[in-house]
């Protein structure tokens, strides 16, 4: 019996001790050279230095690391350094969005928007480091700065750009939560599937809204929720649900992987807002500039009629704006960490946003998803990018 | 350092105190507590910046929020409007009935498995081997996505296969007909507290008795079958009283989507568990089979000289003292099967580890989730060990 008190003393000391060690023991590391006046100081990173006049200056940096202006050593220094950039995407195949093709290479619209931000970064959209990630394992890997972007259909909210601590560029893709179900179950809306078995993947917004919709409108549903998209597909493909939920985007493309797909639709009904976009981790405010403008520069590209095949004409433009807009005249970029013609590494590599939204999603492809509010400003749509000035 | 170590022994023939061995002893020790506790802080104040600067700094108040997300199945009540710390408590449960149920189907088979592979049937030896080299040489992350995998080819619940209209086996679980309360459960379940209770006065009084004429005795199937009794006799007064069974049968009734009535294992549960048990039950098994193979023959030889039968001998002879071999790695594979069941959030089941992912996901809080999820399985593991420990001093007390 005692020893096995001692064992459960022993645990919780090594808890505690990891969990609120703090102020306490910071009284016996600078004991030998300070004794008592440090002691109550605001926990600093550097134990070692000498009293008096570090314990003000350490103090003060890292609260000043988060308002202030990152020095030498930001996040797109780091990334020039290393060579090459980190991308969080999807780890499961979400054609049309994040996929490897049958040559290994990944393919997809937010692929595409990894590619632009690395090609406006190093001139070479191939300089990347995929890093493949599941819905739950995202934001903790962007939060722990295994990745320097994340571009995984993630949806901006107010929770997780405040509490996360993280910051979403523009919305790259405006989506809406939809729900697929069989045919032949007779369901036309969403009040058909009272009692009904949902299948939906965890660690999303898709799994709070589910349960919000069906709250709001009195019905009850067992959820069935996976860790991955692929669980998720293959357990509604098996009938083990009744009902599929998750970006229409996203159910358009699981629909080209299911065994039968005619036998499936999606119902004529949008459960939420899913405004889908890069996101970084807070504290670097250059970087998100960066990875903002990036994504306004595609927009702009096309507002300008600027493709990658038609680039070079422009390069000899003389109008004004298309100059500064391609880093002709001007130094804007610099003021955001980028090189001038950031735009033009864009446009040449990897396209303007049409061009990237038909290669994965147009006409041409399976999914021919129309543009909807993903067409520019002046064409009915969302897309609207602050002038380049 | 220097400074602070004790004084000198002063003497003609005193050594300089640096190379005083007791006090080298102290000095090296103070050194290292020293060391440590920076490594520690060094740790710690790092991950505080960072998370600062991230606005991440870590709080419990979350645990007071509306989770939000939904639960597919919870053992006690509860929907998305209700907290973190009530979806965390879920999890608990969840991870706690699925070990409990397990440990005990685990301990059967693997017992069963352990004296088979001693068996003298050529055959059933055999299959044991087979049985115990496949499972235990195969990860069993993969076994449990098997079994789950296989509960897909049950068919769609719309053409369950139906077992006397009481059972529906369908391709998310399994439904049974099941006991419900019915309008006099109340006054039944008094006449059920009364047999408890007189079953327990019975075993004090009896144990009494026996340790004032200093005899052994057996008590507990007598205190058992008399509470077992006093309830069965309840039950049909109830139904004579009232003209009502206090207890019905809920059968299952197929709805557009679902069954309504009776009560569904779910295909995730189902996999869960029979995953772990087919898992464990092989290690128990080898564990039982070392401790019979470590009572010595001759125990056998005599029990056998007595006139026992074999099913005697090993029940009376080998494993009550087999136990005190097997019972201490018994409490590693119990830990184990708990520990194994965070492997659940691979086929749809909500442990407790499944559901702390998911409020770290939401709320950001990495950190309070992660200690949140460690102290709960700590506890989990700590509270299996003291009460294996405290078998395992019972069985060796019964042996002297």
């Amino acid at each position: 019996m005692r020893k096995s008190v001692i064992v459960i003393l022993t645990g919780l000391l090594s808890l505690v001790l990891a969990a609120c060690g703090g102020q306490a023991q910071q009284a016996p590391t600078t004991a030998p050279a300070q004794p008592a006046t440090t002691a109550p100081e605001q926990p600093t990173a550097a134990p070692a230095q000498p009293a008096p006049t570090a314990a003000p200056a350490a103090t003060a940096a890292p609260a000043g690391g988060t308002t202030n202006q990152p020095a030498a050593g930001g996040q797109i220094e780091r990334i020039l350094a290393r060579g090459t950039l980190i991308c969080g995407v999807n780890n499961n195949p979400l054609p049309g969005f994040a996929s490897v093709d049958s040559a290994g290479v990944y393919r997809g619209f937010d692929i595409d928007f990894c590619r632009a931000v690395a090609a406006a970064l190093f001139d070479d959209p191939n300089k990347i480091d995929f890093r493949p990630l599941s819905a739950q394992e995202r934001f903790t890997a962007l939060q722990s700065g295994e990745i320097d972007v994340l571009i995984r259909n993630s949806t901006w909210t107010l929770g997780r750009d405040g509490n996360l601590g993280l910051d979403w560029a523009p919305t790259t893709f405006y989506d809406g939560q939809g729900m697929m179900v069989r045919k032949d179950s007779g369901i036309e809306t969403l009040e058909d599937m009272d009692g009904a078995t949902i299948c939906v993947q965890t660690g999303t917004t898709t799994e709070l809204n589910l349960a919000d919709q069906f709250r709001a409108r009195g019905l009850t549903f067992t959820p069935v929720v996976f860790q991955d998209g692929d669980s998720t597909r293959a357990a509604y493909d098996a009938g083990q649900c009744d009902g599929f939920t998750t970006d229409k985007s996203g159910l358009v493309s699981s629909l080209t992987l299911l065994s039968n797909p005619a036998d499936h639709k999606i119902l004529d009904v949008t459960m939420s807002k899913e405004p889908l976009g890069p996101a970084v981790r807070q504290g670097d405010p250059q970087w998100f500039d960066a990875v903002r403008w990036i994504v306004f520069a595609t927009f702009q590209a096309e507002e300008y009629g600027i493709t990658s095949q038609n680039l070079n004409e422009f390069l000899n433009s003389d109008v004004p704006e298309i100059r500064r807009f391609l880093g002709i005249e001007g130094d804007l970029a610099g003021g955001i960490g980028l090189p001038n013609d950031f735009a033009v590494r864009i446009i040449r590599h990897v396209g303007n946003y049409k061009e990237i939204y038909d290669r994965n999603l147009g006409p041409d492809t399976p999914f021919n998803l129309p543009r909807g509010l993903n067409a520019l400003y002046t064409e009915g749509g969302l897309l609207y990018s602050p002038p380049f000035r | 350092m220097a400074a602070g170590s004790p004084p000198v022994p002063s003497g003609k023939t005193a050594i300089p105190f640096y190379r005083d061995t007791r006090v080298i002893a102290i000095i090296a020790q103070v050194v290292f507590a020293l060391a440590v506790i920076a490594l520690i802080w060094f740790l710690y104040s790092n991950m505080i910046n960072g998370l600062r600067q991230a606005n991440l700094l870590p709080t419990f108040s979350f645990l007071s929020v509306p989770a939000g997300f939904p639960i597919a199945e919870s053992v006690i009540e509860y929907d998305p409007s209700m907290t973190y710390g009530r979806a965390f408590v879920v999890g608990i449960l969840n991870t706690v009935r699925v070990a409990g149920i397990g440990i005990i189907l685990a301990t059967l088979l693997g017992l069963i498995l352990g004296i088979a592979r001693l068996s003298d049937n050529w055959l059933l030896r055999n299959v044991a081997l087979v049985y115990v080299e496949i499972v235990r040489n195969v990860p069993l992350l993969l076994q449990l996505i098997f079994w789950f995998s296989l509960t897909r080819l049950f068919p769609r619940i719309q053409e369950s296969i139906s077992v006397f209209d009481l059972i529906f086996l369908h391709n998310r679980g399994i439904t049974l007909a099941w006991p419900q309360a019915a309008n006099d459960f109340e006054a039944w379940m008094q006449w059920v507290y009364g047999g408890i209770v007189i079953g327990v006065i019975f075993y004090v009084v009896r144990r009494i008795q026996f340790a004032r004429r200093d005899r052994p005795g057996v008590a507990l199937p007598y205190a058992f079958l008399i509470a077992f009794g006093v309830g069965l006799i309840g039950f049909f007064v109830t139904y004579a009283v009232n003209g009502v069974w206090p207890v019905s049968l809920s059968i299952p009734e197929l709805q557009r989507f679902n069954f309504v009535g009776g009560i569904t294992v779910t295909n995730s549960f189902a996999a869960m568990l029979v995953g772990l048990v087919i898992y464990t039950a092989v290690f128990i098994g080898e564990i039982v089979r070392s401790g019979i193979l470590a009572v010595s023959k001759g125990q056998r030889e005599a029990a056998r000289a007595l006139g026992l039968t074999p099913g005697q001998t090993m029940r009376l002879v080998i494993l009550p003292q087999a136990l005190r071999v097997i019972i201490p790695p018994l409490t590693s594979q119990y830990l184990n099967l708990t520990k194994n069941s965070s492997l659940a959030i691979a086929i749809a089941y909500p442990d407790l580890f499944y559901i702390a992912n998911t409020i770290n996901n939401q709320t950001g809080q990495a950190v309070p989730v992660i200690l949140m999820l460690m102290a709960s399985y700590l506890s989990v593991s700590l509270l299996t060990s003291l009460f294996m420990n405290w078998y395992n001093r019972r069985i060796q007390l019964v042996e002297r």
